[in-house]
């Protein structure tokens, strides 16, 4: 190549001015590293206190297996009752205009702003066994909420399911609406178009939707304990079960500790692999 | 046509529309006839797609009604509206708007699925629509893997494949670049008179083509009504200012907008190698027996047989002496008519060939174009454009 070098100063050039332009101003890239140093932290203190030895004996004693078995059975319930419900109230507020569709949607996200613990003390009150529904409900029928698996799956659907329908109303606002006119005008009834066009086409995004959903039921501490309390065996989750070892058995609590990080981590990897955009 | 007991019209659409959204004031009134493609051409902003979602049910009259071979799909004074999922109507949308996440194959099936076929005998027929459409081996791919002119069969497939009793094509050709436009309008014309006399021999077996369905087409850009539709209805500001052939509107434009599109010259004719042999349609004699074949020059040498060359009026250059230079179509004739239409004047050319020139009311003046006037004709190989012909 006759002019190689002036190929190579051009590019030689245009890699610097590229690279001084990544360079982020000093006060940036401080706060950025404090920002990192702040999360890596704690990840750090809890893999140097970490009892490796042991890591599996506490993994699978009868007090850690039932709270990781009540977490699943919960956290997976508790994500398919916020997709269930989640999904078509995502659809209304999306669709429908009616009057208080505001309000409407302010009232089903409350959870996401308000104390978990508030949460959690406000379906005690509804549902409780002297609550207004509640008890007529177990007068009734002999139901009681609170303190049951029910009561855990309950409180960890309160809090994901807005999550599931702030995803999924966005991604219905996205959506072309000429897809489902499309559908519509070749035959397909209204659950149709929903089931066949609707959904499969927000795919990506009602996936998030659950796996984020879920992820927020199985990190549950504040709504469970309030409204299903801590009982061993019955309603003590993984979160629960950390903060009652950290006062008895501090190895259980990070070994437990460690295995939820994990989990979060890999999720959080496999969306971004999935469903995020990557560069 | 066949007639009911009331004798009205049975097969076809007849649609009295009447609809208000906010200050705009829709008021039209239009039938397409079985086997007919019927244009509605107008400028945006006119009332076309709101037209559209009338007739496919997207969007309640407030008066009139919409009757499609023989139903009453729409009428407010009845109360009767029947819902788009049961209108049999097949519409092809701007950008086709093919289902994302179906290939080709069940983007075709879907509709007879939807009408509750079993799913191995709607594929088996979205194949035939396939294979009819020259995309047979092409049904695994998804919409963004076919090319933009595939992507328009198969959504002409997809609407035909439900056997509509009406097709409707909201410009179809719509965001596509002029060389697109050109190719498209083609395939397009192809497919939509394919089937279009007669049918198949045996009753049983599904015809792949528009056939005998009414078409009506959304558009636009005259060029695409004139060479598609057998009929044209020219809307403009919700009302309908003009309805007529595409000859009958070229011959007496009722609006300035009118004038403006139907001034569009169409001459049929014979490709070859870029050379289009025009057919004459004269039924007398010249002087001398036998007229000399006149043949246009096209930059287009992609097409062969029967077409439709299309011209615009501002394209054809008029001189009083045999003009120098690049054009490769130039001919000598005499002007028939001149009339001004505000800031054109309109010159029809007489034989050999029959066309509309649009020029400035100043360039007639320093022609001195009369009735009778000789003049010379110049027209660029590149101002002549090809779409097969789909008359019979």
């Amino acid at each position: 190549m006759t002019d190689a070098p002036t190929a190579n100063a051009r590019n030689g050039n245009s890699g610097a001015r590229r690279t001084a332009r990544d360079l982020p101003p000093w006060p940036v890239a401080l706060l950025a590293c404090i920002g990192v140093v702040l999360f890596a932290l704690p990840l750090v203190g809890l893999v140097a206190r970490a009892p490796w030895t042991g890591l599996w004996t506490h993994l699978s004693s009868r007090f850690v297996v039932d709270a990781a078995v009540l977490s699943v059975v919960s956290s997976i319930a508790a994500a398919a009752v916020a997709a269930l419900v989640g999904v078509p109230l995502a659809w209304v507020l999306a669709r429908v205009s009616f009057p208080g569709r505001s309000a409407i949607r302010a009232l089903v996200t409350l959870p996401m702003v308000l104390p978990p613990v508030v949460g959690g003390a406000a379906l005690l009150f509804a549902l409780g066994r002297r609550g207004v529904v509640g008890g007529p409900l177990h007068d009734a029928t002999g139901l009681l909420l609170p303190y049951s698996i029910w009561g855990v799956i309950l409180a960890n659907a309160f809090v994901a399911t807005p999550l599931v329908i702030l995803t999924v109303e966005g991604a219905l606002r996205n959506l072309d609406r000429r897809y489902e006119l499309a559908a519509a005008t070749l035959g397909a009834s209204r659950l149709r178009v929903l089931w066949r066009v609707t959904l499969p086409m927000i795919g990506p995004a009602l996936g998030v939707a659950v796996v984020v959903a879920w992820a927020r039921a199985l990190g549950e501490f504040g709504a469970t304990v309030t409204f299903a309390g801590s009982l061993g065996g019955r309603t003590q989750t993984l979160p629960l079960a950390v903060f009652v070892a950290l006062e008895s058995n501090r190895d259980a609590a990070v070994a437990i500790s460690l295995v939820l990080v994990a989990l979060s981590l890999g999720l959080l990897i496999a969306l971004r692999d999935r469903w995020w955009p990557s560069r | 046509m066949s007639f009911d007991a009331t004798g009205a019209a049975v097969g076809g659409l007849q649609a009295d529309i009447r609809l208000r959204r906010g200050e705009f004031e829709l008021d039209v009134s239009l039938s397409v006839e079985a086997g007919e493609t019927a244009a509605l051409l107008g400028p945006n902003g006119a009332g076309k797609s709101t037209i559209v979602a009338a007739i496919a049910g997207l969007l309640p009259l407030d008066g009139g009604v919409v009757r499609l071979a023989g139903r009453v799909l729409d009428e407010p004074a009845a109360s009767v509206f029947v819902p788009p999922e049961r209108r049999r109507i097949g519409v092809v949308f701007q950008d086709q708007v093919l289902f994302r996440h179906l290939n080709a194959l069940d983007n075709v099936a879907f509709g007879l699925t939807s009408r509750g076929m079993r799913r191995a005998l709607a594929r088996e027929r979205a194949q035939d629509w396939l294979d009819a459409m020259d995309l047979g081996d092409l049904g695994h791919r998804r919409s963004r893997a076919l090319s933009g002119g595939q992507r328009q069969r198969v959504a002409l497939a997809r609407a035909l494949a439900c056997e509509p009793d009406l097709l409707v094509a909201d410009e179809p050709l719509g965001s596509l670049d002029v060389t697109a436009r050109n190719r498209l309008r083609r395939n397009l014309a192809a497919h939509l008179s394919s089937g279009r006399n007669g049918g198949s021999a045996s009753p049983a077996a599904p015809r792949h083509g528009a056939g005998s369905v009414p078409r009506l087409l959304i558009t636009h850009d005259p060029t695409d009504a004139f060479v598609l539709a057998d009929h044209v209805h020219i809307l403009e500001n919700g009302r309908l200012t003009q309805s007529g052939t595409p000859d009958e509107l070229r011959r007496a434009p009722a609006t300035a907008y009118a004038a403006d599109l139907s001034g569009i010259n169409l001459v049929r004719g014979t490709a070859r190698d870029g050379e289009i042999t025009v057919a004459d349609d004269d039924p007398t004699p010249s002087p001398t027996g036998r007229r000399p074949a006149v043949v246009l020059h096209a930059a287009d040498t992609s097409m062969f047989g029967a077409v439709l060359a299309t011209i615009h009026p501002r394209a054809i250059a008029l001189h009083r002496e045999r003009p120098s230079g690049s054009p490769r179509n130039v001919w000598r004739t005499t002007a028939e008519a001149v009339e001004p239409l505000g800031d054109i004047t309109r010159v029809l050319l007489g034989s050999p060939l029959p066309l509309t020139a649009d020029i400035t009311p100043g360039a007639a003046h320093e022609l001195l174009i009369r009735p009778g006037t000789t003049l010379w004709v110049s027209v660029k190989a590149t101002e002549v454009d090809l779409a097969p012909d789909s008359r019979d």
